[in-house]
């Protein structure tokens, strides 16, 4: 027989009661892997950029050159790598170890390109390439700019 | 003719809705998974020859929809009405399928609760004379809703632990006025609930106290209890919300009986690497489209209660910082 009654039944747990039963059932990070993992794969990116640079030398470049040559080879590396499908596993697996070093800031741009080729050239690709990147360039440059007028003063 | 609420917030069917078929469309994933047998037609890939991941899923839409409507054997000329839903802007997975049904068309969004929301609408449309045979679809694609709701799907990130992946699959249902199959014998419909989660990668904490007032609604409304059910299962709580779901019932003291699960949790196993579970419109859809009426036909369940959960906010909203408000709607199915 149906209850003809109104109202009143509500669950019986107050918000902040339910705040920390989720945050008791909710699965912490994997900080300790994760911690590990970034540390691994940023060092294999940054010991394989340490290895261009010295063909570079080797071939005789001056070390700056080298330097400067060996960011775009692992800029074209980390591309590569997104438009083959390949980054965002490796993202998954090392985390901040592979979004850091410049191969992470390469597919911060490829993966919105690609992503948003399907919406045109000039409102896809054009508008959408530095959703991710673009607060790193924001805050970057503003910071650059800030250091520098202040370098110059103070020298 | 009297009113045919009871309670709070139930209907109750005079004439029970008939569900005559059922059709569900999954992706590899989903194929993959532990349910993949129950499904009627599995994708190779996530696009199956379209050039976009929304025409996609609006095509994966319109299969599940005929699909149900050949399974049934009636004509198409037969279908009063279509309810469908999906979690795209304007609900456009929907609305594109719609431009090919060429049936009488009302979209419905209940975010990922809109199967349960959908069958509860097409009821009443049907128990209250309006309707002979309604058409429900729904549909949620992995890909259109990253790139919708999160980030691009070729950039490198880690998922949190509590993080849900979404169902790329679409189910349907036809309904009738009569018919051999099981019944549809009530509906509640929930209240928006939020207790404040503004992670919007838990949203299983968001959606769980909705869920729970739901059930605890339904059985006051119906002074009934889980033990009256053979299965209760939530659309896409999946293991966290799952959680919290269940003790919140149990501090109010809510029996639910010897299975309350969820479809999120079920879609998915633990070498999938979904983290918490399943999610979408499709998670709930495809899970009831297949596994469970399979077993409702076959009689092996008798009563089902089935609760699709939604979380109703937007990019925008979570961007600004609102919490993310829940909501729960229940159908109860008999054999």
């Amino acid at each position: 027989m149906p209850n003809q009654t109104l109202r009143k039944p509500a669950i019986s747990i107050s918000p902040e009661e339910y705040k920390a039963l989720a945050q008791k059932y909710t699965p912490k990070p994997t900080l300790t892997k994760n911690i590990l993992r970034a540390f691994l794969v940023g060092g294999l990116i940054c010991a394989l950029g340490q290895v261009i640079i010295n063909i570079f030398s080797g071939i005789g470049l001056t070390p700056k050159e080298a330097s400067n040559a060996a960011t775009a080879a692992m800029i074209f590396l980390g591309s590569l790598l997104t438009g083959l499908g390949v980054y965002d596993e490796i993202g998954k697996f090392g985390g901040a170890g592979s979004i850091i070093p410049v191969t992470g800031f390469a597919n911060s741009i490829v993966s919105p390109a690609m992503e948003f080729k399907r919406e045109g050239y000039v409102q896809g690709v054009g508008a959408k390439l530095f959703t991710v990147a673009g607060p790193v360039l924001v805050y970057g440059i503003a910071a650059s700019i800030i250091i520098g007028v202040l370098a110059y003063f103070l020298h | 003719m009297g009113l045919k609420r009871a309670g709070n917030q139930t209907v109750l069917f005079d004439n029970p809705p008939v569900i005559l078929s059922s059709y569900a469309v999954v992706g590899p994933k989903e194929g993959k998974g532990p349910l993949g047998k129950t499904f009627n037609s599995i994708w190779q890939d996530q696009l199956n020859g379209e050039k976009t991941w929304e025409l996609a899923e609006s095509k994966m839409l319109q299969e599940a929809l005929q699909g149900s409507i050949s399974q049934a054997g009636i004509g198409k000329e037969q279908i009063d009405f279509m309810l469908a839903g999906d979690l795209l802007n304007q609900i456009v997975s929907s609305n594109f399928a719609a431009r090919l049904m060429a049936l009488p068309f009302i979209g419905v969004y209940g975010a990922c609760s809109t199967m349960a929301l959908s069958l509860a609408l097409g009821s009443m449309m049907i128990d209250g004379g309006f309707a002979e045979h309604v058409l429900v679809g729904v549909s949620s694609h992995h890909d259109t809703a990253e790139r919708q709701f999160r980030a691009p799907t070729e950039q490198g990130t880690q998922r949190a632990m509590s993080a849900q992946w979404t169902v790329t699959g679409a189910g349907s249902v036809l309904l009738g006025k009569k018919g051999a199959g099981p019944k549809i014998t009530s509906a509640t419909i929930g209240r928006v609930i939020d207790y404040g989660e503004t992670d919007a990668s838990n949203m299983g904490s968001a959606m769980a106290p909705a869920v729970a007032d739901t059930i605890l609604n339904h059985f006051h409304d119906l002074q009934c209890t889980g033990q009256d059910y053979d299965h209760i299962a939530s659309g896409d709580l999946g293991t966290v919300g799952l959680a919290l779901a269940s003790e919140v019932l149990k501090q109010s003291g809510v029996d639910t009986g010897t299975e309350f699960t969820d479809c999120g949790v079920r879609i998915f196993d633990s070498t999938q690497d979904v983290h918490a579970g399943g999610s979408g419109c499709a998670c709930s859809a495809v899970v009831f489209a297949g596994d469970l009426m399979q077993k409702l036909r076959a009689r092996a369940l008798k009563r089902v209660l089935l609760i699709g959960s939604g979380a109703l906010h937007s990019p925008t909203s979570a961007l600004q910082g609102e919490s993310i408000p829940g909501i729960g709607h229940a159908v109860a199915i008999e054999a």
